[in-house]
């Protein structure tokens, strides 16, 4: 057993039990982190700023909110928002952040694809990563469904019909996972369970392995330099701060970090107050009613490039039927991300533009994404079904062709 | 010591193996536990009176909690032997009022004979078949028994069975 | 500087990808129409000049208090709500304020023809009459006693109401504001068999329709809502006014906190990022 000696104080107290000091050097201090990064490397931060925002918000929602067909719309319309002292903020801020969360989830992974932060030792922080997409969208989809208004139940009602697609089981799968013929009190209850409980302790779990992730090949910089970060961190140690190619984690990277965040937030509470309808749509302000459909349904924003890219193939071909197809395309579209690493065969990690091929596939796969997100919200009618269709097949080729993309960069060398 | 070595193994396995099956079978009650309650599948049957239904208007009941269409065909819609419910002399279609596709609740056009779905434009016609659109395949027939002039949803009839059959 | 570039490029996709989900997509689902007319120019002007007296003479021989009844005037309904619902299907409006809050020429429209001024021909007919009969006059210029009539109208009306008021004249007959505690005052079957469907509870229509949907709605519901069995209202411009700052009041009742405290809350943020900035300038500065 450690000798104890007579504590100096609080700190020396608990460095005696906790080795305090000794973990605040490796997770604050002595955590190097590349000098040469810009306000995209702050974007993990505001994720985790987010995350507490939602986590938060969710404990004083939780206190009014009941889990039942009969109850539920009124206690988050009535008593959360209009009873409820500030429990109006509370939906706004969850609801919004909601939203935001996953904006900035897809501005931090196109940063990863776009510096070839995923390759060379970094795959699991991507794989971590793509984890962490796959359960906030199960949160999203969950929580969604909880304020039990019109857009809840249909989106729960078409969503936990894509599993009756799967062959054989299908039917009895979709029955299965929503506890009735229909969604019912049975579904909300346990998509409750799964909102509150199941998703956010796995979601806390990964979100420490995706940062345990980082540690040992380190954060990726903006010329994806390779670096000796120990000769670095000595550097910066002795004095030679600008010479150095690291900064340490606290204070150094933090400061800039929670500048990009103090912007961040005055944009989020300008949502907040003003411009929620993006995050709260007004449909869903409709109680259920299971006799009467929407005149549109469609998901929130961020699942509509998956949704068209689900929707884009209309037609059967040959035997297979049209929804068939789309369904393959959506499971296609829902784990190829997962895989990237894999896919690109360049062994070199460099910035897209030092991949000549590269750079191009990029901004074509933003674009094409954008594109199935935008006509993912229109209605399905004249010219958007062949916009979807070829926006879809584009997204699959995209990936067919990365690849021989990479490997042929790889060979021709990089600028 | 060969064989005290081989023993551990044995053990190791023997305790690891043990201990995996009653992981399966908790996880086996778990899944249980997800099923549909017994009163949720025991509320799926519902009788419905054929009698007072009027020639080609639709009326649309629930049955677990889905919407079913009763149509009561007129002379100018098309008899479909694998999909009518023949009660009487007259032709019924019984359908399951969603969608194909995606779920949604199609609305029945009467000028047209049809039924159209708003979510994504899929057509179906008076039987039920599916004839424009994303929809895969017509509408479901739901389970039902003929009794007299009414109808049991959820019970299998010898009817419903060779419906089935034909399809 | 390349992070400005770089923000440039973030903020361009983030906007571009936020117009197509929202105000495209919402002008593709939502086809614009026209805003909401108060003069009710379909149903023409009123020609003649109403006299109150005359009207009220009228009012009484015209067999209006059959089934209608004017409270202020001490004239109570001749039927209680529930028998009244079951033989009409909705409870007949009392008409003490009809003067105050609805067009006179909307009104005087209603009494000639029920069914054309309120927009539901396509669900009466002449197997299926309107609960409300139309009126064909007592013998002299039809157009003269129907201006008395609304004249003697305006005559009774109140000359103040409130969003409440108006609620209850003009909406309660059908609809529910729930959150207010106010129900309908028709029977909800019977309702529901007039209607084809119950119609909805008002409580968060401002949160899922939002005051310019409401505004084009109530005023006439077929331009939103084709087909929809719901009459079109003919409320005043005042008046309408008053009944969706009602609902706002009703279903949104913390809007006025949420304004009040959106922007200092958003001047912290801003103080906190400058004070940021500030330290993290200090801190870098030994690093460049």
């Amino acid at each position: 057993m450690a000798h104890i000696r007579k504590a100096e104080g609080v700190i020396d107290w608990l460095d005696q039990r906790l080795a305090v000091k000794k973990l605040a050097k490796v997770m604050m201090t002595e955590y190097w982190i590349p000098k040469d990064i810009n306000f995209l490397w702050a974007m993990g931060v505001v994720l985790v700023v987010l995350l507490k925002i939602l986590i938060i918000s969710g404990i004083f929602l939780l206190m009014y909110y009941k889990p039942d067909v009969n109850l539920a719309f009124d206690s988050v319309n009535y008593t959360i928002m209009q009873e409820v002292e500030y429990g109006w903020l509370w939906r706004h801020l969850h609801g919004v952040a909601a939203s935001c969360i996953f904006l900035i989830i897809y501005i931090h992974m196109f940063t990863g694809i776009y510096y070839g932060s995923y390759k060379q030792g970094r795959e699991m922080i991507w794989l971590t990563g793509m984890a962490l997409f796959g359960i906030f969208s199960a949160e999203a989809f969950s929580g969604y469904m909880l304020p039990w208004g019109q857009m809840s139940y249909w989106a729960a009602q078409v969503i936990t019909n894509l599993f009756g697609g799967i062959p054989f089981i299908g039917s009895d799968l979709v029955v299965w996972i929503r506890g009735d013929f229909a969604v019912a009190d049975a579904t909300l209850t346990r998509f409750f369970m799964l909102h509150v409980l199941l998703l956010p302790l796995a979601i806390i779990t990964l979100v420490a392995v995706h940062f345990y992730a980082l540690r040992i090949p380190h954060v990726n910089n903006q010329e994806a330099e390779e670096l000796d970060f120990e000769a670095e961190a000595k550097k910066f140690q002795e004095g030679k701060k600008r010479e150095s190619k690291v900064v340490p984690f606290w204070p150094v990277f933090l400061s800039k970090d929670f500048f990009v965040v103090g912007v961040f937030m005055v944009l989020f509470f300008y949502l907040v107050f003003y411009h929620y309808d993006f995050a709260m749509d007004p449909i869903n302000f409709e109680p259920a009613n299971s006799m009467k459909t929407p005149a549109h349904i469609y998901p929130e924003w961020y699942f509509l490039w998956s949704y068209e890219v689900l929707r884009g193939f209309f037609f059967p071909v040959g035997p297979i039927a049209a929804m068939d197809i789309g369904l393959a395309a959506f499971g296609f579209a829902n784990v190829i991300f997962m895989i990237f690493p894999f896919l690109d065969r360049d062994p070199k990690v460099a910035p897209a533009h030092r991949r000549p091929r590269f750079k191009i596939w990029f901004w074509l796969l933003l674009i094409d994404m954008i594109i199935l997100t935008i006509f993912g919200k229109l209605p399905p009618l004249g010219i958007n079904t062949y916009i979807g269709f070829v926006a879809a097949i584009s997204f699959i080729l995209l990936f067919v062709a990365l690849p021989f993309i990479t490997k042929k960069d790889a060979l021709g060398g990089t600028k | 010591m060969a064989v005290k070595k081989s023993r551990r193994d044995f053990l190791g396995m023997a305790f690891g193996g043990f201990a995996a099956v009653g992981g399966v079978l908790t996880l086996g009650a778990m899944k249980q536990t997800w099923d549909p309650l017994p009163s949720v599948q025991a509320a799926g049957f519902v009788t419905v009176d054929l009698s007072p239904l009027q020639e080609g208007e639709l009326r649309t009941i629930t049955w677990r909690g889905k919407p079913i269409f009763l149509l009561k065909k007129t002379a100018e819609m098309k008899k479909n032997e694998n999909r009518d419910v023949v009660v009487g002399n007259a032709d019924y279609s019984v359908i399951i009022g969603l969608c194909t596709h995606l779920g949604c609740i199609p609305s029945w056009i009467p000028s047209t004979m049809q039924f159209k779905c708003a979510c994504h434009g899929g057509e179906f016609d008076a039987s039920g078949i599916n004839t424009f659109g994303p929809p895969p395949r017509p509408m479901d027939i739901p389970p039902f028994k003929i009794d007299g002039m009414t109808l049991v949803l959820g019970e299998e009839g010898s009817e419903y069975k060779k419906l089935v059959a034909k399809a | 500087m390349r992070e400005f570039k770089i923000l440039g490029v973030v903020i361009f996709f983030t906007l571009l990808v936020y117009w197509g989900v929202e105000p495209f997509a919402h002008s593709q689902m939502h086809p614009h129409v026209a805003p909401a007319d108060f003069t009710f120019k379909d149903l023409g002007t009123l020609q003649k000049q109403g006299d109150p007296k005359t009207g009220a003479d009228t009012f009484m021989n015209a067999g209006c208090i059959g089934c209608h009844g004017v409270q202020s005037q001490g004239m109570p309904a001749p039927m209680d709500n529930a028998s009244a619902s079951a033989s009409f299907g909705v409870t007949p409006p009392d008409l003490s304020s009809a003067g105050a809050i609805y067009a006179e020429n909307f009104l005087a429209a209603l009494i000639k023809n029920p069914a054309h001024a309120l927009k539901v021909e396509h669900k009466f007919n002449e197997t299926r009459q309107h609960p409300m009969p139309a009126f064909y006059g007592l013998g002299d210029d039809l157009d003269q006693e129907i201006a008395d009539i609304v004249a003697y109208l305006k005559s009774i009306a109140p000359k103040q109401m409130n969003g409440k008021e108006v609620f209850v004249d003009a909406c309660q007959r059908c609809h529910d504001m729930k959150y207010d505690k106010m129900y309908t005052t028709s029977d909800r079957e019977t309702l529901a068999g007039y209607m084809g469907i119950n119609p909805p509870d008002l409580s968060m229509m401002i949160r899922s329709k939002g005051t310019e949907y409401l505004n084009i709605f109530i005023n006439n519901p077929q331009k939103q809502l084709a087909g929809t069995s719901m009459p079109r209202v003919g409320l005043n411009e005042v008046a309408q006014e008053q009944v969706i700052s009602y609902i706002e009041e009703t279903g949104d009742r913390k809007k006025s906190q949420r304004e009040a405290i959106g922007p200092k809350i958003i001047g912290f943020m801003l103080i906190f990022a400058v004070l940021a900035y500030l330290w993290k300038v200090k801190i870098w500065r030994e690093l460049h």
